[in-house]
């Protein structure tokens, strides 16, 4: 059980720079060395370390949204047809009950509505959103992200992540200080 | 790069590939042009109605390529800059097109129900649209559409072509105007255009959405053929490197939108119709759904609308030059169907009511309907490697020329 190789649960380490110089280079350095469930907090937006954060693997939500538009086409179709067929036949210039033509308008639109509906709501699970409360936020020094603290965080969930090997590499990138993050 | 490129600077090179491209071209148009000749005598039936779709087919493209240069005047574009002379010079190509309609207008009568005074004499209501589908008006619309579009298109070109030597930017704001006005001109006479040359056919039927699908599908005809000549361009100086995948995501993506335009379009025809029933509006649709044209009607929904739809769908492909280039041949090939589809069942449904065929199913391809299709496309891509030679193949003063090269 991976639960079981930390003492106490940790969510990650949290690694403390003075100047957003050294956190690009502690960024560059770590990558460099395999890790990838990385984050930042700096108390301005720095480009670079955007670039350096993001996961570059191609996102899930295109192939979310093609299962959704398509579980809402077959929707709309059984429902039209179980209508026309079943539950409620009606006789229309003696067309067939099973008339596809008719069901096109809205087969189009429930396949539009469920796409956008996955692409909201997949990003929003693939982004762990809603999340009210952050585990940095137990770390008390991190409210000095906002001012004039560069952080950098390493997730436990990263497979390279090592509680004690991680710490010694986070601080010999020059970090002035390395916390643990608890849940 | 630098983008103060002289004009000589910016010319194809080798320029020597144009001349093979041209060279090759007539040849395959050569070959077209004595099977259509052996069609013409042999089977002059099945002559008329191919000649028709070959034109068609090429008018789209042509006409097509002409549009987006000036839909990209207006909404500007990175996608539109390097592919602007293509586009202009497909718009001088315009005027071969009123050469191509002479075989057809010498004889009228073979495809146009209306233009047989015999067979109007006994219908009351094309008594009635007479004043309007008569031969003389027929040519004179037609003849006057072509000469409009060819004289937008060169004015362009030639506002163009003074920007190039001068860089002003005034004239770069004509070219705008003049592309605004062209672009209502284009759909407009497009739409009537479309009348006259394919509802026509069928002279009692009648659909509004007919004009805006003939216009889409001529945007989609462009698309499909700009992708291999941007490939052709891109391999050589002074665009060597400079036409990335990007570019070619950026001519996917717009396919896309414009298969699903005319999927829109085809669907909601379809629709309208197929609710309402009538009889003077389903014909249309029960010529295309009996006597064996069924298979082909089907075809078409699957392979001009499902297939290069889910295709499309794919980022990695659009962004494949070469893959996307097999795409657009076949999307080629379905605008060819397309027109075929549209023509061939009136025009047989024509022949049949004058008694030339035989009783039985009168579905049936035959060989002959291919030639003028190639006869027609051969010359008119050794017409447009001519207009493309010894010019500059970019638009070397354009303001975003230097953004939409690095953007490639």
């Amino acid at each position: 059980m991976a639960a079981t190789r930390f003492p106490t649960p940790t969510y990650g380490l949290l690694a403390e720079f003075d100047a957003p110089q050294a956190l690009i280079a502690a960024l560059e350095a770590v990558r460099e060395k395999g890790y990838r469930k990385l984050d930042a907090f700096t108390p301005f937006p720095i480009p670079k370390v955007s670039e350096l954060v993001v996961d570059h693997r191609k996102s899930k939500v295109p192939l979310i949204v093609l299962c959704g538009g398509l579980l809402g086409a077959a929707t709309a179709l059984a429902m039209q047809t179980w209508i026309s067929v079943v539950d409620y036949p009606l006789n229309v210039g003696n067309r067939p009950l099973f008339s596809w033509p008719a069901f096109i308008p809205v087969t189009f639109e429930l396949l539009v509505l469920f796409a956008a509906f996955s692409a909201v709501f997949g990003m929003f699970i693939l982004n762990g959103l809603p999340r009210p409360h952050h585990p940095v936020f137990n770390v008390e020094r991190f409210e000095r992200a906002t001012t004039d603290r560069y952080f950098l965080l390493i997730e436990a969930a990263d497979p390279n992540f090592d509680r004690e090997r991680t710490r010694e590499l986070l601080a010999s990138l020059g970090a002035s200080e390395v916390n643990d993050v608890d849940w | 790069m630098d983008t103060t490129l002289s004009i000589a600077e910016a010319r194809l090179e080798p320029q020597a590939d144009l001349d093979r491209l041209m060279r090759r071209a007539l040849v395959v148009g050569l070959a077209g042009a004595v099977a259509t000749a052996a069609a013409y005598v042999l089977a002059p039936l099945v002559f008329y109605r191919s000649y028709l779709v070959g034109c068609l087919l090429w008018l789209s493209v042509a006409a097509g390529l002409w549009g987006l240069g000036m839909l990209n005047h207006l909404t500007g574009g990175r996608w539109g800059v390097l592919a602007r002379r293509v586009f202009e010079a497909a718009g001088r190509t315009l005027p071969f097109f009123l050469l191509l309609f002479l075989p057809l207008w010498l004889n009228l009568e073979a495809l146009y129900p209306w233009a047989d005074a015999e067979h109007v004499a006994g219908d009351s209501l094309l008594q009635k649209k007479a004043a309007y589908l008569n031969p003389g008006a027929f040519v004179v619309r037609t003849a006057g559409t072509i000469l409009l579009w060819s004289l937008i298109a060169y004015l362009l070109s030639w506002l163009s072509h003074r920007h190039d030597a001068s860089g002003d930017d005034g004239l770069r704001r004509h070219m705008q105007r003049l592309s605004a006005a062209g672009a209502v001109i284009f759909v407009l006479s497009g739409t009537f255009a479309s009348v006259d040359w394919i509802m026509s056919l069928e002279p009692h039927w009648f659909s509004s959405l007919f004009g805006v699908a003939f216009v889409v599908g001529q945007g989609l005809s462009a698309f499909a053929f700009l992708v291999p000549m941007m490939i052709f361009l891109g391999r050589r100086q002074p665009l060597k490197g400079l036409v990335k995948p990007r570019l070619f995501h950026d001519y996917g993506k717009l396919m896309l939108a414009f298969v699903m335009l005319w999927t829109y379009m085809a669907i909601g025809q379809y629709l309208i119709i197929w609710s309402g029933n009538l009889p003077e509006e389903i014909t249309w649709y029960l010529a295309r759904n009996t006597h064996g044209w069924k298979l082909l009607t089907v075809g078409l929904m699957v392979g001009h609308f499902a297939l290069p739809f889910a295709i499309l769908l794919s980022a990695d492909l659009k962004k494949n030059p070469r893959r996307l280039a097999i795409l657009t041949f076949w999307v080629l090939a379905m605008r060819w169907l397309d027109f075929y589809w549209q023509v061939v069942p009136s025009a047989v449904e024509w022949q049949a009511a004058q008694g030339l065929l035989p009783a039985g199913p009168r579905a049936g391809f035959h060989p002959f309907d291919l030639a003028p299709a190639v006869a027609i496309g051969g010359v008119w891509v050794a017409l447009l490697a001519w207009q493309l030679k010894d010019r500059a193949i970019l638009p070397v003063k354009d303001p975003i020329l230097k953004e939409a090269l690095a953007h490639g």
